[in-house]
């Protein structure tokens, strides 16, 4: 029987093996909904209230996998022998690499990057295949922001760029950006105007009053048009057209909103990052919110795609004081994207051994860095069987956090919100793996406090 | 005969919820081999559904079967695809300092490989 058909008669009055547990955390995706109700039988969640078509996906297919909880050259193993080999391959290295991170909780982001300062290694998050050019964009012009509970209560002019929340934050519209009733919008969706721009007319398209299609790879050419209307600057229709595929009057309506509305915020998404221009995209949104504080109040807020991406950041940022691609070879933290984040490190043939902790790039990455992975030992933690974990030297089948697990993640909007375990893995948290290869590492290089 | 598009690869609600059922259960494989074609270019190509074509990046090469964009979402000359391990195989390894490989609008090169029999 499938989850879902499971879910459909779950009743905890009329069964008393039910358990519920309410406010559970959704780890998923950025939005980390808190209200999620969990209906537990057996060790199993039959039921998960609230959650989106996400959500259920991730809370009802926890179940734990049939595989041993240590593989050691694809051959099970007990614990403590992989605990010892990882300890050895990060140890013995010139260039660990230690990466991802991005559905871990902080704690487990913790002793991660203590683990990368004993061994001289490098660390780098998922953010730097996410966000990370917003990162370097933040860092060069700064960031107007605020909480996702201020878009709730003054959003009155919410723009999504380049972001699909409908597919990838499903509960986005309804919690936090479009429908919510605020403090100063009692009417909800009604008192907020919605403005979708993307290269493809998106799922999104549907919830929003205005859509912008820009040409492919013209984010940048469409933002510095805003720039430059915000600023009065006189403009060739023909070439905006051209440059942007948008007719200067659309742009200009948008900007005539825009100064007009109250509260504006933008959401960007990895339609800019991912995209030909990557940082100088997303400095170009950065820098037209701050202009546009000129004439109004106005935000910017990246939509954070795994459940602890942000985490990892605040992580990595209190310990090295940046917040992903940090380098320890020299004995103190270097950042320098492009050159220490594992794309590069990987592509480049540099990194001699590595650790992956909730993330997949023998999927997800280019082919040379992928080929260059699979020719060096590494570690791989992860709830379920990847392609990542399948080449690992050791790999550990890890407890989900969140559902097993508890500990602190951060919401996209960088509110820390706990975690409420509801079920028992027979898996080591990775917070328990990172901390007891961690312990061996200091051994092995000689650290004894 | 091959024809130049432009490639999105970008997040679906199938995509993500193969995430968490198993990157190696058949619903995340079908939604990550899944090429989404305007219905235009269906019809300027010959294909149909179900068609293999395979794509050539600058980094790479791949064979996906294509499914029917819906209505409008897709313009003529563009192309979508889930994320995943077929689209990664498309991106350089080159993140011209920045961290991230241009993972979106790649310039690709279509050639139809079985083309409908109509
Ligand atoms: S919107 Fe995100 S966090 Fe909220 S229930 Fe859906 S997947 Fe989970």
């Amino acid at each position: 029987m499938s989850a879902q058909a499971t879910a459909a008669v779950a009743d905890p009055k009329a069964d008393e093996s039910l358990k519920v547990i309410q406010d559970a955390t959704c780890t998923f995706c950025g939005c980390v909904c808190d209200d999620i109700d969990l209906t537990v039988k057996d060790n199993h969640i039959v039921e998960a209230k609230r959650a989106c078509v996400l959500g259920k996906a991730w809370f009802l297919n926890h179940k734990t996998e049939d595989r041993p909880s240590c593989l050691v050259d694809g051959q099970p193993a007990p614990l403590e022998a992989g605990y010892d080999r990882a300890a050895q391959i990060l140890v013995n290295g010139k260039y660990p690499i230690i990466y991802g991170l991005s559905d871990s909780p902080c704690e487990a982001q913790r002793v991660a990057v203590s683990i990368a300062d004993w061994v001289n290694g490098t660390i780098d998050t998922t953010t730097s295949v996410c966000h990370g050019p917003s990162g370097m964009a933040f860092q060069g012009v700064g960031e107007v922001t605020c909480s996702l509970g201020e878009v709730i209560n003054r959003g009155d002019m919410i723009i999504f760029w380049g972001s699909n929340p409908a597919e990838s934050h499903p509960r986005h519209f309804t919690k936090y950006s479009l429908m919510p009733k605020g403090m100063f919008l009692p009417n909800g969706r009604k008192d907020r105007t919605c403005v979708l721009v993307d290269v493809r007319k998106t799922k999104s398209a549907k919830a929003a009053d205005i859509f912008v299609q820009i040409k492919p790879r013209a984010d940048f050419e469409g933002l510095w048009t805003l720039r430059a209307l915000a600023k009065g600057v006189d403009l060739d229709p023909v070439i905006v057209k051209r440059d942007t595929g948008v007719e200067l009057s659309l742009w200009q309506d948008l900007m005539a909103r825009m100064k007009a509305c109250k509260f504006g915020v933008i959401f960007f998404g990895m339609g800019l990052t991912m995209t030909r221009g990557k940082h100088a995209n997303s400095e170009a949104l950065l820098a037209l919110t701050r202009d546009m504080n000129a004439f109004t109040r106005f935000v910017a807020k990246p939509n954070r795609g795994h459940g602890n991406v942000t985490g990892a950041d605040n992580v990595v940022s209190w310990r090295t004081g940046y917040p992903f691609g940090v380098n320890h070879s020299r004995g103190y933290p270097r950042f320098n994207p492009g050159e220490y984040t594992t794309s590069d490190t990987l592509a480049n043939g540099e990194a001699d051994s590595g650790m992956t902790i909730a993330c997949d790039p023998m999927a997800n990455f280019s082919e040379p860095a992928r080929r260059h992975l699979a020719s060096i030992p590494y570690i791989a933690l992860d709830t379920k069987e990847t392609p990542t974990t399948r080449a690992a030297a050791v790999a550990f089948t890890v407890a989900t956090y969140g559902i097993h697990t508890g500990g602190t993640v951060y919401r996209m909007d960088d509110v820390p919100i706990p975690l409420r375990p509801s079920c028992e893995s027979p898996n080591p948290s990775d917070f328990e793996v990172l901390s007891q290869i961690e312990r061996r590492v200091k051994k092995l290089v000689g650290i004894t406090s | 005969m091959s024809e130049t598009f432009i490639l999105i690869p970008g997040r679906t609600s199938d995509q993500g919820c193969g995430i968490s059922e198993g990157k190696f259960q058949e619903k995340y494989q079908r939604e990550i081999n899944s090429l989404q074609v305007a219905p235009g270019d269906m019809t300027k190509l010959g294909l149909v559904a179900g068609d293999r074509v395979r794509l050539t990046s600058e980094s790479g090469q791949v064979e996906v079967s294509v499914v029917v964009a819906k209505a409008e979402e897709l313009p003529q000359g563009m192309l979508f695809i889930a994320y995943g391990n077929i689209s990664s195989q498309l991106m350089g390894g080159d993140t011209h300092g920045s961290g991230m490989p241009t993972s979106k609008g790649i310039d690709v090169e279509l050639e139809v490989l079985r083309p409908s029999a109509n």
